[in-house]
């Protein structure tokens, strides 16, 4: 019964005291906060690592060099189902290629397909959830029913279909799953917009004579950044693992390009007898989504004032 | 003297709450109904009723946050009703308003001068360069610090960040200002801060205000006209000496006894209202009032009474006066 | 005496210091007694009432002191024991009557299942009691009306609805935490009469804060003003509105429009604000706002002193600066 204090004006102020002393800038007090979520620093560092990996992969890559142990698209049909050894720490696969090479080329696909395919949906999703959210009325309707629709198709089926229209490819795996979640990102948008769009200071740009573009532009995105960057985050995890989920099924990446996924779907006949080269792959598929889903989180607390404060 | 400035006619704003099948609408909220008067160059006319009496949703349609469903309003001989969205957006910068919550007014993510200046830069008032000396100007003007404006709204009180709002409105050089509750989220003893800082700001800049309030007291600290709204109409409007000594609505009867008194010795006879405010969504036919009236005629429940002219100046929506 | 304070102290560890919320204040409510404590955001007026109900959230902590109640100490109970207590012999209504509520549960059922929880009583005796508390606190049509859920009830009546629940154990003391803020000046009225007509009733304790000093004038019996978690002052409340000590309450007397003034001269001012919890004025946290700032002021922190039964914390009443004052 007696439970709400929240609104209490003395504890507001001491809380508030909090900040009068620090004008610090919102980033970095954001990064204070995730510096104390021990998950989210391991989430951090995995993915730097993973990052410095690719970006190392595909400098050496431009420039000729070889930085692998081995050639990872070079296969030699003597050396298949090597298990793990000094040489080989991951074994080979069935053509004979070095699976540790192969699962680091792989690091750079994986990335750029997880970050690429979040750039398409976040920038289509969040100017169709502000023009809806902003809007409201027919358009709302209209966007959000079109959104509906496709949020009511199974994800990977629906990036499937698009597959289908698109052809194979790289590229156009990234294009489908981008399109796929542009309704997640329309829904969070649309909904803290509508939020965000009473409070009286957006009513206040309006009344000193602000367009509609300037206001969802200056005061409503801004303040609503926070949650984007975090659905974001955990947004390329869902990617990598669509990614993965295509590139199973034979669509993603072609060969002979290195793709986890990919590599999963191609090993699954040998699961009984070199079960290494399911096994690795799956790995490097879980630590990657794991990474991203820890920093998530722990971004999403530390945006999120009220956890901010303890 | 009486050069009037603004002149509402009529003014109606309806919600529609729920349609039917085919989009018609089954049940409205009447927000504001059928509202008239005017406002004088220079001086302060007070607004004042409960919540929900549609005092908030009139100043909003003054500075064009809503558009009204009905009637005109009339802004220095030029009917702002009926221009197009461009058109009116000019008419923005001479009716500002100051909001109520100053914790929910500023944006949390621009720096106090940014805020401040905003409102110049869009409505191309100075070259850039002077921008941040006008900027400077006004933080003097409303008791901050040069040195304040680069900080951002969560480091300042809650009075300090009414000031911003207020510096902010005064940037384009406005000729109205809506006051919405201007001080009553702020403490006791920033209030009287703030409320002296406007009657200073509209000695010095010739300002003309439209003031809501739901205390009675205040609005009479700094009006000099009163009008007194209940379920979005006016009751009662008159020179506020005239109100506050001779109120002739049963309502305003009621408003100004349950005021408090600060002397415990002085226990006035008190007219206890029975009853809440009805829902604007189903008003009583008839007067707004006679549900909760203490007075009520046996016609009060059949037709509206309008506002008439009892004594010069002083307006009343009641049957008691017919 | 009904419950005694000690001493209190309240403490919130933030991550840049601690802030005294509450700053070792002592005081008592006798039975059937109106006590008010008035203050502004940050007096620690709030804190002093969830201080006793042991609500306190963290980092808020009590860091010393008693709170008797009935000559037991609140402080040292554990919350099943407080639980025991709290809602039946000490009841408490909010600033927000909305949030306070349950949404998803009738008003039946909410009032019932707190006069279930603290006397052993049938089910349906406990809705015959319902009933008769929201009949108590000017409910029309009460047996109807215990049916609808909070939504269904405007903001007055839901502030019933929240005192109904409250006196429905018959509570000893009633913590009323800004009843009226969030209501309209005609349903205020109406609260503020129903408060003093169950404390007629019911002969409990009301230990009232606010900001309001109207509220404070047409309820209370006796007044603790507070700033920055000190009392400040205590007084009767004739005398506290008659004849005001401390200049914090002479100025928040005087800064406040009055309804009855005809002159249109501007308002008194207390300057600057309420200095920041972590960065306290040295001496008398009052001193950079006082008027009558003496240097003494800014170096120690006045003692609270009696003067005939008016407590005020101010060198001005020094005993020692007595002739001094006079000599002026």
């Amino acid at each position: 019964m007696v439970k709400d204090v929240s609104s209490n004006s003395d504890e507001n102020l001491i809380q508030a005291a909090e900040y009068v002393e620090k004008p610090e800038s919102q980033l970095k007090e954001m990064w204070e906060t995730l510096k104390q979520n021990k998950a989210a620093v391991v989430g951090l560092f995995i993915i730097a690592l993973l990052a410095l990996i690719a970006l190392a992969v595909w400098g050496s890559e431009l420039l000729g060099k070889q930085i692998l142990p081995y050639d990872p698209n070079y296969s030699d049909m003597t050396k298949s189902f090597i298990w793990p050894n000094a040489e080989h720490w991951f074994g080979t696969d069935q053509l004979g290629r070095d699976m540790l090479s192969r699962i680091l080329d792989g690091t750079k696909i994986s990335l750029f397909v997880g970050v690429a395919a979040v750039a398409i949906s976040l920038s289509i999703g969040v100017m169709l959830g502000a023009i809806a959210g902003y809007r409201g009325g027919k358009t709302d309707a209209f966007i959000m029913r079109v959104m509906d629709v496709m949020l009511s198709i199974p994800s990977i089926l629906l990036a499937i279909a698009f597959m289908a229209a698109l052809g194979k490819g790289l590229d156009k795996a990234v294009i489908a799953i981008g399109l796929v979640s542009i309704p997640e990102y329309a829904r969070i948008v649309r909904g803290s917009i509508l939020s965000v769009k009473e409070n009286d200071y957006v009513q206040a740009a309006k009344v000193i004579g602000n367009k509609d573009s300037r206001i969802i532009f200056k005061h409503i995105l801004p303040n609503i950044i926070s949650l984007i960057v975090v659905r974001a985050t955990l947004g390329i995890s869902t990617a990598v693992l669509d990614t993965a989920a295509l590139g199973f099924l034979g669509l993603g990446v072609q060969p002979p390009y290195a793709e986890w996924g990919d590599m999963l779907g191609r090993a699954r006949g040998f699961i009984f007898t070199a079960p290494y080269t399911l096994i690795f792959p799956g790995i490097a598929i879980t630590i990657i989504v794991l990474a991203f889903n820890l920093l998530g989180d722990g971004l999403r607390d530390a945006l999120d004032p009220k956890s901010r404060i303890k | 003297m009486n050069e009037v400035l603004m002149k509402v006619q009529d003014l109606s704003k309806h919600f529609t709450i729920e349609t039917d099948w085919f989009g018609k609408p089954v049940s409205v909220l009447k927000a504001v109904d059928e509202v008239s008067f005017t406002i004088d160059k220079g001086e302060a006319f007070g607004l004042v009723g409960e919540s929900g009496c549609g005092k908030t949703t009139l100043g909003k349609i003054l500075v064009n946050l809503y558009s009204p469903s009905n009637g005109k309003i009339i802004f220095e001989g030029k009917e702002l009703t009926g221009l197009n969205e461009k058109q009116r957006r000019s008419y923005c910068k001479d009716i500002q308003m100051i909001f109520q919550d100053p914790f929910a007014s500023l944006n949390p993510r621009m720096t106090i001068g940014d805020i401040i200046a905003e409102p110049i830069i869009i409505n191309h008032l100075l070259p850039t360069s002077e921008v941040e000396e006008r900027v400077i100007y006004l933080l003097n003007c409303v008791g901050l610090a040069r040195h304040q404006r680069n900080r951002y709204p969560h480091e300042f009180s809650g009075g300090q960040r009414q000031r911003v709002g207020i510096a902010r409105a005064l940037a384009v050089e406005p000729k109205l200002i809506v006051c919405d509750e201007p001080v009553s989220a702020l403490d006791v003893s920033i209030q009287a801060q703030v409320l002296n800082l406007l009657d200073d700001l509209k000695a010095e800049f010739g300002l003309t205000y439209l003031f809501i309030a739901h205390g009675l007291n205040v609005v009479k600290h700094i009006s000099d006209r009163v009008g007194v709204m209940y379920l979005g109409k006016l009751m009662e409007i008159a020179p506020k000496r005239e109100l506050y000594a001779n109120p002739l609505h049963p309502y305003t009867q009621a408003l100004l006894s349950a005021i408090p008194i600060i002397n415990p010795e002085k226990k006035k006879e008190r007219i206890i209202l029975k009853g809440d405010v009805p829902s604007p969504i189903n008003p009583p036919a008839g007067c707004r009032f006679c549900s909760r009236c203490f007075k009520e005629l046996d016609h009060c429940k059949l037709n509206s009474p309008v506002l008439k002219e009892i004594s010069p100046d002083h307006w009343v929506a009641c049957h008691l006066f017919d | 005496m009904l419950l005694e304070v000690k001493n209190l102290r309240t403490e919130f560890k933030l991550k840049r210091g601690t802030v005294r919320a509450v700053d070792d204040i002592s005081f008592t409510i006798d039975k059937g007694e109106i006590l008010a404590i008035v203050g502004e955001s940050g007096s620690g007026k709030s804190v002093t009432s969830l201080s006793i109900m042991g609500l306190l959230q963290k980092p808020g902590r009590i860091a010393g002191g008693e709170i008797s109640f009935k000559s037991q100490d609140l402080n040292k109970m554990s919350q099943k024991e407080l639980q025991k207590i709290r809602g039946n012999q000490i009841s408490m209504i909010f600033q927000e009557p909305m949030t306070s509520l349950n949404p998803v549960w009738r008003i039946k059922d909410q009032i019932m299942e707190n006069i279930m929880t603290h006397m052993k009583i049938s089910k349906k005796e406990a809705l015959a009691r319902t009933i008769e508390m929201l009949d108590t606190v000017g409910i029309p049509s009460p047996a109807e009306r215990a049916n609808d859920y909070p939504h269904q009830m405007s903001g007055g009546m839901r502030q019933r609805v929240m005192t109904a629940m409250a006196l429905s154990c018959e509570p000893e003391l009633l913590i009323a935490d800004e009843p009226t803020t969030a209501l309209d000046v005609t349903i205020q009225a109406q609260i503020l009469e129903l408060l003093y007509q169950m404390r007629e009733k019911f002969h409990m304790a009301v230990l009232l804060i606010t900001h309001d000093l109207g509220v404070v004038s047409e309820a209370a019996d006796r007044v603790i003003v507070m700033y920055c978690g000190k009392i400040v002052e205590e007084a009767d409340v004739k005398s506290l509105f008659s004849q005001p000590l401390h200049p914090y309450t002479v100025g928040l007397l005087q800064s406040i429009p009055q309804i009855d003034d005809e002159s249109d001269q501007r308002l008194y001012m207390i300057k600057g604000m309420v200095p920041n919890p972590l960065n306290m004025p040295p001496g008398c946290y009052f001193s950079d706002r006082c008027d009558s700032c003496m240097e003494r002021c800014t170096q120690e922190m006045p003692e609270l002193q009696e003067i005939n039964g008016h407590k005020v914390r101010c060198f001005l009443y020094d005993k020692a600066k007595e002739g001094e004052l006079s000599a002026k």
